[in-house]
């Protein structure tokens, strides 16, 4: 009976102990993170106290108090309400770099992987010529070419970022074509374009993912940088690296508020990004580069 | 219906091409089955797979492979489409690998015949369910629904085979289909097979390592070594009237559960890989009844009592050579 018993428990027992194992904190609270901001961002209407743009002079510089929870800043707008709405403008550009890069770089990885030999070669060297660009210089060269917003640095830096997703799905989606199930499919007699789409190409999913993932992180901070200096979203619009910037000359006044907050949300979501993606690589067993 | 003509193929290593196969000549006829039986690199695989045109990139190949009279080597993309849509259906030594993961084992099952043979979705499962049923898997409808990973090894290489089945070829080719599996397994995989392919009047060529599996479920056994065909006999009389030294010395080598042998019989030396071969006879180094005269002059693939042998003293060896190997030098 007893040994009865201690068998049928000790299975149970184990698999509990091998799945609070395996509950990654560190994921759980980037993703937990991020998803609170897209939600902030999404609702900002709803949950601001303040209009984020009404300028009240008599208020400026304040510090936190129970009606500007984190102060106003040097033409007294709600310091929480700007961040909020910047949450917006500072995602959504980042969200749509990477959207654009993956896609196109996908689609290049498959077909240069597929087809091998010249294809490969000329695309592959393409690629290369843009690698050889910092995204921030073809996004400041975008500007001047096409003027300041949002979609030009957008546009410059979805170009930039292709080589990284393209030369690493290219080499999974190499490595990935050898497999067997690939020649299954093919002596099935399957033509090209389902082997590819409809095997291939869910197979790259988790890596597709994980570039993603990190990608936005990055993309972030460089569409900050080019809205820092001035180039991408206009004043007196609500964005993050704008922000940065409009509080630098108050941080010597001894109001380093407008500049900190921002700053500290950049670092943050960056943060919370590249652990994500990073964590998300360790848990598909991907070794991203 | 098929038929191998002096095929040569050679393989891009590294810098050099080194041969796996040297005119390799076979033939299967409709409803039989042709056992390729050989040791580990001897080019059984590679034959068949240069039938499926699925060597490796950079892989030359010689020869003529002739379906219905058609040369399977000259197929455009299209014909080879078809060719491989409608006519021949592989099944892979290890099927775990062969299912893609991340699809559903139906997929795998009704994506031929939907996409090539524009079935629809429906009959096709239908038809799949048929086939699943036949081959004794039973609850099809479920397994239709899993993935890969929640099959058993058996259950797999059995989706394999149905896979295999319902596009209704005319040519199987097994390649070493049940060599993953344990041994119990194997006789169930083995036993559907046989009776599939018996019951619907296919060709098969089955590849293994297996001389015995080989003679119990193939009409014919050809045995391959360092990329030749040694020898090609019915499977009926290759035990009595093997004619190579080398498929002679394979039977003696294996166990016996009735005799209890103190040491079993080997063959000395080890299996030479294709490109190794010389001039001569590619055996000759291993031969027991070797003479000058086989270090020189290759032998060609003649026609002896009712087979076909690559040896030169074939004829003056025949009834000496069973047990040339008792007693050899491993004492």
């Amino acid at each position: 009976m007893a040994c009865d018993a201690g068998m049928t428990i000790s299975p149970t027992a184990t698999r509990t102990r091998g799945r609070r194992a395996r509950r990654d904190w560190v994921l759980i609270v980037c993703a937990a993170f991020i998803a609170l901001l897209v939600i902030v961002a999404v609702f900002a209407p709803w949950i601001v106290p303040h209009d984020p743009n009404k300028v009240d002079m008599a208020k400026a510089y304040q510090g936190p108090s129970g009606s500007y929870l984190l102060g106003t800043d040097s033409l007294g707008r709600d310091l929480l309400s700007r961040l909020v709405y910047g949450a917006r403008l500072s995602l959504a550009g980042p969200a749509l770099v990477v959207v654009f890069a993956t896609i196109i770089g996908t689609t290049l990885a498959l077909l240069t992987a597929w087809m091998g030999g010249w294809t490969d070669r000329v695309i592959s060297r393409v690629l290369d010529i843009i690698f050889a660009f910092p995204g921030i210089i073809l996004a400041v060269l975008a500007v001047a070419l096409f003027g300041s917003g949002l979609a030009a640095p957008v546009v410059a830096l979805s170009i930039a970022y292709l080589p990284y997703d393209a030369r690493i799905l290219r080499s999974v989606a190499m490595r990935e074509r050898t497999l067997t199930y690939i020649s299954a499919c093919y002596v099935a007699g399957l033509p090209t374009r389902t082997i590819v789409l409809r095997h291939l190409l869910p197979n790259l999913l988790p890596f597709i993912l994980v570039q993603c993932t990190l990608s936005l992180g990055y993309a972030l901070v460089d569409l900050a940088a080019v809205s820092y200096l001035g180039l991408g979203v206009a004043p007196p619009a609500a964005e993050w690296g704008l922000m940065v910037a409009n509080g630098q000359a108050s941080i010597l006044t001894g109001h380093p508020q407008e500049s900190l907050f921002a700053g500290i949300l950049i670092v943050l979501t960056v943060i919370a990004f590249n652990m994500l993606g990073d964590r998300l690589a360790t848990r598909f067993s991907v070794r991203a580069q | 219906m098929l038929e191998i003509r002096d095929l040569h193929v050679e393989l891009c290593v590294g810098e050099e091409m080194k041969p796996v196969i040297h005119e390799t000549t076979l033939s299967v006829d409709q409803g039989e089955a042709l056992g390729l039986v050989g040791e580990s690199g001897a080019g059984k695989s590679m034959t068949i797979r240069a039938i499926m045109r699925l060597l490796p990139a950079g892989a030359t190949v010689a020869g003529q492979i002739l379906y219905e009279g058609a040369d399977v080597l000259g197929f455009d993309r299209k014909a080879m489409r078809s060719f491989l849509a409608s006519k021949v259906a592989m099944i892979f030594q290890d099927a775990s690998t062969h299912i893609n993961p991340v699809r559903t084992v139906g997929d795998f099952l009704i994506e031929a015949l939907v996409t090539n043979n524009g079935v629809p979705k429906a009959e096709a499962r239908r038809r799949v369910t048929g086939v699943l049923e036949e081959i004794g898997i039973p609850d099809a409808a479920h397994r239709l629904e899993q993935y890969p990973h929640q099959l058993s090894g058996g259950l797999q290489q059995r989706m394999m085979i149905a896979a295999a089945l319902v596009i209704e070829p005319r040519l199987l080719l097994a390649d070493e289909p049940t060599t993953a599996l344990d041994v119990t397994t194997q006789a169930e995989v083995m036993a559907i097979l046989d009776e599939q392919r018996r019951q619907r009047g296919l060709g098969m060529i089955f590849v293994t390592h297996d001389l015995d599996l080989a003679a119990a479920v193939c009409d014919r056994i050809a045995v391959m070594y360092a990329g030749f065909v040694v020898e090609d006999r019915s499977a009926a009389n290759l035990h009595e009237e093997a004619r190579h030294p080398y498929t002679a010395g394979l039977l003696a080598s294996r166990p016996s559960p009735t005799e209890k042998a103190h040491r079993l019989c080997v063959v000395p030396g080890r299996p030479l890989s294709a490109f190794e071969v010389g001039e001569g006879c590619p055996f000759a180094s291993r031969c027991a009844h070797v003479e000058d005269r086989c270090r020189i002059e290759r032998p060609l693939l003649r026609e002896l009592d009712g087979g076909w042998v690559r040896c030169h003293r074939a004829d003056e060896l025949r009834g000496q050579l069973l047990c040339s190997y008792n007693g050899s030098a491993h004492e």
